[in-house]
C-alpha cells in the first residue's frame, strides 16, 4: 500500500512535468500565445520567479525513493520512502521548541543537536519549521492544481455543452447550477468530506464539486455569445461537424478565460483549505493546518510566534504572487487587445 | 456670419512603439455661426478624433499635443476642467452614431433630457418637464407627453436618435457636433433625421460640425466640406464646388467609387490599395501610396496649402504645380 | 426571370418565424414573423439582390437557405433538391455548393486561428485536396486570385485591414467551390473606396467562375451595380420583385419608391425635399394588419388595412415585354385590370 503510493506520486509528477514541457512547446509555436507569454514575463518577473520557486519546492518534495538513510538517523522508519526535501532535512529534529537561530532549547535550555541551524525555529515536537513550511508548498499546489483539474473540465463540459447545444441539456445544467448554488457552500463541503472520509483527494474532490458553478455560468454565457458569431456560422456553412466547431472555434476562444480562472481559482482554493483546516477537516501537512496548530502556541508564555509567522508568510507570498500573475494574465489575454490592433 | 470656432494646427497623438503617432496632424478649419461644415473621411482618417479633440474628450492615453481651438477667440485648450464642462453640452453639444448606447437603459428618456437641462440651467422640475415636452415636439417625436416616461428600449432607433438630438439641443448650443448621426439608422429613417437636422439648423441658426463618411449625407446637409485622409486635411471647399469639381485626387477617387454614380454594367473605378495604418504613413502626401497621379515630390514632401479660389483650399503637389508658375515653386 | 434554364435556386413560400417564449415553462406566447411566403428564383450565373431595412427578414431568408435557421415551411429547391428535406448529413454535403459571406469580416474570422487554417478548414471537411501541401498550394492560388499576398497566409486575422479580411472571407467561401454565394451585407461595413474594390472582385469572380449571388443589402446603390434582379422585403414579406432596371426606373410598390427616394443623392444640384415616408418600421412580432406597409404608406386606401394584398404581376412601363416582376400592392391590381380592360 505504502509502496504503491510513492510510485504513483512519482509517476504523476513525471507526467505533470512532461505536460508542462508540452504546453511550453505549444505556447512557443503559436505566435499569439508566445507574445502573451513574453509580455507576461516582462510585466511580472518577480511574481513568476516566486511561483516557479514554489513549484520547484513542490517538485523536490514529490520525488521519493526508499533506502539511503544514514544509520545514525533514528527519527524515520528505515524502510520509509523519503522525498528529496525530506532527505535534505534528515536529522534536523530536536527534542522540543527552539527559537529561530537559537543554540539552546526554548524552554528547557538544553543544548540543541544543531544549534543556530533552525532559521524559523522548531515546533513542539522539535520539527524544523522551515522544513514544515516548505513541505506545505506541495500540499498547497496539490490542493489548488488538482481541484482546478477537477472543477475546470467539469465546468467546461457543462458550460460549453449547455451554451452551444442548448435545449434540454441547457435546462438540465441550469437546474443543476441553481440547485448547487442554493446550498450553502461550506455546509456542502463539510458534508462531502464527511461522506468520503478525510484525506487530500477527498478534500480536493469536495472543493472541486463546490467550486465549478461560477466558472460554468461564465463559460455558458461566453459560449452563447461565441455561438452567434459569424465565424461559427461560417464554419457550419463550411460543413464542419459540430463537435469540431466546439474544439476548433469555441474552446480556443475560451482559452483566456480558462487560464485566468485557473489562476484565480488556485489562490481561492488554497485559502479555502486554510478555512477547512481551521474547522479541523483540512489536509495533513498544509499551511492551513500549521496555522490552526499555531493557535494554541500563541497562548504560551513566552509566546511561540515563529510557527504562525512562517506558515502564514509562506501562504501569503504564494497567494500574492499567484494573484499578481493572474492580474497580468488578464490584461495580456484580454481579447480586446488582440482585436483593436491594425 | 461671424467666426464661431477656429481650429488651427491641431495635432492629436497616441503613444506608440516608436514614440507618438499623430492620429490628427495639422488640421485647421473655421466654423461660422449658422453654418454646416462636413468633415468627411474613411475609417481611420481622424475625423472623429478631431471632433473629440475639440471637446477635449480624446480617450486616454491620447492627447492634443499642439494647436489652438478658439471658441469666439478663447482657446478651449486653456479652459479649466470646470469651464470645459460648462462648454460641453452647453455651448457645444454632440450627438453620436449609436443612439442605443448613449441612453441609460434604466432611466426614462424624459428624465434623461431633464437631467441634461438641470446641469446647465437652474430651473424647477415642472419647467424642465415642460421644456423637454417642447423639445420632443420640436424634434418630431409623436405624442411627446407620453414619450417623456418611456424607457429607451420602448423606442425605435429613429426615435432614440430624436431623443438624443432633443437632449443635445436642450441647452441651446451654438455648435452641434454630429458624429455619423444616421449611420446606424435605416435609409427611410435617415432621410427623416437629415430633414430634421436641416430644419433645426435653419430655424435655430445652430452651427453644425457634421462628421460622416457618406458624401450623399454631405450633399443633403453641408454648406462646406473638409475632406480628411490619414489624419490630414486634403481638401476644403464649398459643397457644390467640391462635388462638381473635386481638385484632390483622393476626393475625385472617393466620388467616382460610389456605385450609384456609375452606370449599370460598367466596372467601378476603384482606389487601389488600402489606407495605410498610422505607423506606416508616408513622409510626404499621405495619399501618395495610392494616388494615380503621384510624381517626384509626392512621397517625400508634404504639399503646401494652395488656395485655387478664395474659398477653397487643397493640399496636393499636382494642384500646387498647376496653379503656380514653375519658377515660383517653393518647397 | 425570362430564362429558360432551370433555376439554380428556387424558393417557394419559405416561412421562418421565431417563437417568443416566456415564463418558467417557456411557453410560446407569440411569433416574430421574420419571413413569410418568400418565393424567388436565382438562375445560374445571375445575381438576385434582396433589399430591405432592418427587421425586414432579409438576413433570415439568407440563413434559412443554408439551414442556419430552421424554416417552418416552404421549399428551398437547390439544383433540383429540396434542402429542407435533407438529412443533417446530406445537408452538410450540400453546403459545399452554397456559401455565405457576412457583414463584419472581423466577426466572421476566428481571431485565434491562422487564416491559412481557416481557409483550408472547409476543404478539409469536404475532403478537397489530397494532403496538407496540396491544400496549402490551393490556398495560395486562391489568395492570389483575390489579390492577397500568399506569403501572409500564416498570419492571424487582426493583422489585416477590413478590406483584406473581407477578401479572406471570400477566399474561404471559394475554397469549397460553391455555385451560390449568399452575401449578407458583405460590403456594408467597408469604406467606400474598399467597397468598390470588393464589388469589382465579386463581379470578376462571377464572370470567371459562373457563380450566382444572393446579395442581401440595405443599400440600393450597390444593388444597381451588381444585381440582375431585385426583391424588396418589408416586415417579412417580399413587396416587390423584378428586373433591376425596371425596379429603379419604374418602381411599382410605394415602399420601393420611398426607399429609392430616401437615398441621399450626391448630385450637387439636387438636395433637400421632404422625407418620402414618416415613422419607423413596426415590430415584426406584431406587424400591422392587411398590407404591412399601410401605416406608413402615402397612398393608403381603405382596403389596405383590411385585406392582405397578394403579389400582382407588374407589366413594363412600355407594356410590351410582358411581365416585369410582381408587386404586393392593390395599386398594381388596378393598373393590371386597366391594362386588361
Amino acid at each position: 500500500m505504502d509502496v504503491e503510493s510513492y510510485v504513483v506520486s512519482n509517476s504523476v509528477t513525471l507526467g505533470l512535468v512532461l505536460a508542462c514541457v508540452w504546453v511550453a512547446r505549444v505556447v512557443g509555436r503559436e505566435p499569439i500565445w508566445r507574445d502573451a507569454a513574453r509580455q507576461l514575463w516582462s510585466r511580472r518577473r518577480l511574481a513568476i520567479v516566486v511561483v516557479a520557486l514554489y513549484m520547484t519546492i513542490g517538485l523536490v518534495d514529490s520525488i521519493a525513493w526508499k533506502g539511503g538513510i544514514p544509520e545514525d538517523v533514528v527519527d524515520v522508519l528505515p524502510n520509509a520512502p523519503l522525498t528529496l526535501l525530506d532527505r535534505a532535512f534528515l536529522g534536523t529534529k530536536e527534542a522540543s521548541y527552539s527559537a529561530p537561530f537559537a543554540s539552546v532549547e526554548f524552554y528547557g535550555a538544553e543544548a540543541l543537536k544543531r544549534p543556530g541551524q533552525h532559521p524559523f525555529g522548531t515546533d513542539i515536537l522539535g520539527r524544523d519549521v522551515l522544513y514544515l513550511s516548505l513541505k506545505g508548498a506541495r500540499v498547497a499546489l496539490l490542493i489548488g492544481g488538482l481541484t482546478s483539474l477537477i472543477a475546470i473540465p467539469l465546468a467546461l463540459i457543462f458550460g460549453v455543452g449547455a451554451g452551444y447545444f442548448g435545449g434540454r441539456f441547457d435546462d438540465f445544467v441550469f437546474f443543476l447550477i441553481s440547485t448547487l448554488a442554493s446550498i450553502p457552500g461550506l455546509l456542502l463541503l463539510i458534508a462531502l468530506i464527511m461522506a468520503m472520509g478525510r484525506g487530500t483527494l477527498s478534500v480536493c474532490i469536495a472543493l472541486g464539486v463546490t467550486s465549478w458553478v461560477g466558472f460554468c455560468r461564465l463559460t455558458r454565457a461566453e459560449t452563447l455569445k461565441l455561438r452567434e458569431l459569424d465565424y461559427v456560422s461560417a464554419a457550419r456553412a463550411l460543413g464542419v461537424p459540430e463537435l469540431r466547431i466546439v474544439i476548433r472555434h469555441i474552446l480556443p476562444n475560451l482559452a483566456h478565460l480558462i487560464v485566468i480562472t485557473f489562476v484565480l481559482m488556485f489562490s481561492g482554493l488554497v485559502l479555502s483549505e486554510a478555512v477547512l483546516a481551521w474547522l479541523g477537516i483540512g489536509v495533513d501537512g498544509s499551511w492551513g493546518q500549521m496555522i490552526d496548530g499555531a493557535r494554541d502556541e500563541l497562548s504560551r508564555d513566552p509566546i511561540i510566534w515563529w510557527n504562525l509567522s512562517a506558515s502564514g508568510a509562506a501562504l501569503f507570498v504564494l497567494i500574492l504572487a499567484v494573484n499578481s500573475v493572474g492580474d497580468a494574465i488578464r490584461d495580456v489575454l484580454d481579447p480586446r487587445t488582440l482585436k483593436d490592433s491594425s | 456670419m461671424s467666426r464661431l470656432l477656429e481650429v488651427r494646427g491641431l495635432q492629436t497623438a497616441f503613444p506608440s512603439a516608436t514614440g507618438e503617432t499623430r492620429i490628427v496632424d495639422d488640421v485647421s478649419f473655421n466654423l461660422d455661426s449658422g453654418e454646416v461644415l462636413a468633415l468627411v473621411g474613411e475609417s481611420g482618417s481622424g475625423k472623429s478624433m478631431t471632433a473629440l479633440s475639440i471637446l477635449r474628450l480624446v480617450p486616454k492615453p491620447g492627447r492634443v499635443i499642439a494647436g489652438e481651438i478658439k471658441l469666439e477667440g478663447r482657446d478651449l485648450l486653456d479652459f479649466s476642467v470646470s469651464e470645459m464642462r460648462r462648454v460641453r453640452g452647453g455651448r457645444i453639444a454632440m450627438i453620436f452614431q449609436e443612439p442605443m448606447t448613449c441612453l441609460n437603459p434604466v432611466v426614462a428618456v424624459g428624465a434623461q433630457v431633464m437631467e441634461a437641462i438641470g446641469l446647465h440651467d437652474q430651473i424647477g422640475q415642472v419647467d424642465a418637464r415642460a421644456r423637454t415636452r417642447e423639445l420632443f415636439a420640436e424634434v418630431g417625436i409623436p405624442d411627446p407627453e407620453a414619450r417623456l416616461d418611456a424607457y429607451p428600449h420602448e423606442l425605435s432607433g429613429g426615435l432614440k436618435q430624436r431623443v438624443m438630438i432633443a437632449m443635445a439641443l436642450s441647452t441651446r448650443p451654438e455648435i452641434l457636433i454630429a458624429d455619423e448621426p444616421t449611420t446606424a439608422l435605416d435609409v427611410t429613417v435617415q432621410a427623416q433625421i437629415l430633414a430634421l437636422l436641416s430644419d433645426l439648423q435653419r430655424d435655430r441658426g445652430t452651427a453644425i460640425l457634421l462628421i460622416t463618411h457618406d458624401l450623399g449625407i454631405v450633399n443633403e446637409l453641408a454648406d462646406r466640406v473638409a475632406v480628411m485622409y490619414a489624419g490630414r486635411l486634403v481638401e476644403v471647399a464649398p459643397r457644390q464646388e467640391l462635388l462638381s469639381n473635386p481638385l484632390h485626387p483622393y476626393t475625385r477617387g472617393l466620388l467616382r467609387s460610389i456605385p450609384a454614380l456609375s452606370p449599370p454594367g460598367v466596372r467601378l473605378p476603384e482606389i487601389p490599395g488600402v489606407v495605410p495604418s498610422p505607423d506606416h504613413w508616408p513622409n510626404g502626401c499621405r495619399f501618395s501610396t495610392r494616388c494615380g497621379e503621384r510624381f517626384e515630390p509626392c512621397a517625400e514632401i508634404f504639399p503646401e496649402e494652395t488656395a485655387p479660389t478664395s474659398d477653397r483650399r487643397v493640399w496636393c503637389h499636382a494642384v500646387d504645380a498647376s496653379s503656380r508658375d514653375p519658377e515660383g515653386e517653393a518647397l | 426571370m425570362s430564362t429558360e434554364v432551370p433555376p439554380l435556386l428556387r424558393l417557394q413560400d419559405l416561412q421562418t418565424w421565431y417563437p417568443i417564449r416566456e415564463g418558467l415553462m417557456r411557453r410560446t406566447t407569440g411569433w416574430v414573423q421574420a419571413a413569410t411566403d418568400v418565393s424567388f428564383d436565382i438562375a445560374p450565373g445571375q445575381t438576385l439582390a434582396l433589399v430591405g431595412e432592418s427587421g425586414c427578414g432579409k438576413t433570415t431568408v439568407g440563413r434559412s437557405i443554408l439551414r442556419l435557421e430552421s424554416p417552418q415551411k416552404g421549399v428551398v429547391l437547390f439544383e433540383g433538391q429540396d434542402l429542407l428535406e435533407l438529412s443533417a448529413e446530406s445537408m452538410r454535403a450540400a453546403r459545399r455548393r452554397i456559401q455565405i459571406i457576412f457583414q463584419d469580416p472581423m466577426a466572421s474570422l476566428d481571431p485565434r486561428m491562422r487564416i491559412r487554417d481557416q481557409i483550408a478548414e472547409g476543404m478539409k471537411s469536404f475532403g478537397i485536396g489530397v494532403d496538407e501541401n496540396d491544400r496549402r498550394a490551393r490556398v495560395a492560388e486562391l489568395m492570389e486570385r483575390v489579390q492577397l499576398d500568399p506569403a501572409t497566409m500564416d498570419r492571424y486575422p487582426h493583422e489585416f485591414s477590413g478590406g483584406q479580411r473581407q477578401r479572406i472571407c471570400i477566399v474561404r467561401a471559394l475554397a469549397v467551390e460553391p455555385r451560390l454565394i449568399v452575401c449578407d451585407e458583405s460590403v456594408s461595413a467597408l469604406d467606400v473606396s474598399i467597397q468598390a474594390q470588393i464589388l469589382n472582385l465579386l463581379r470578376d469572380l462571377q464572370d470567371d467562375l459562373g457563380l450566382s449571388y444572393l446579395f442581401i443589402t440595405h443599400d440600393l446603390s450597390v444593388v444597381r451595380y451588381l444585381a440582375d434582379d431585385v426583391a424588396v422585403m418589408y416586415l417579412g414579406k417580399i413587396v416587390e420583385q423584378g428586373p433591376t432596371q425596371r425596379i429603379f426606373e419604374a418602381p411599382a410598390h410605394p415602399y420601393t419608391k420611398a426607399l429609392l427616394a430616401a437615398i441621399p443623392s450626391i448630385d450637387p444640384m439636387q438636395r433637400g425635399g421632404a422625407p418620402p415616408v414618416m415613422g419607423d418600421v413596426p415590430s415584426p412580432s406584431d406587424p400591422p394588419s392587411g398590407c404591412h406597409f399601410h401605416t406608413r404608406c402615402s397612398v393608403v386606401m381603405d382596403r389596405c388595412s383590411r385585406e392582405v394584398p397578394p403579389l400582382f404581376p407588374v407589366t413594363g412601363t412600355n407594356g410590351t415585354k410582358g411581365e416585369q416582376g410582381r408587386s404586393r400592392c392593390f395599386l398594381a391590381e388596378e393598373s393590371e385590370s386597366r391594362s386588361l380592360g
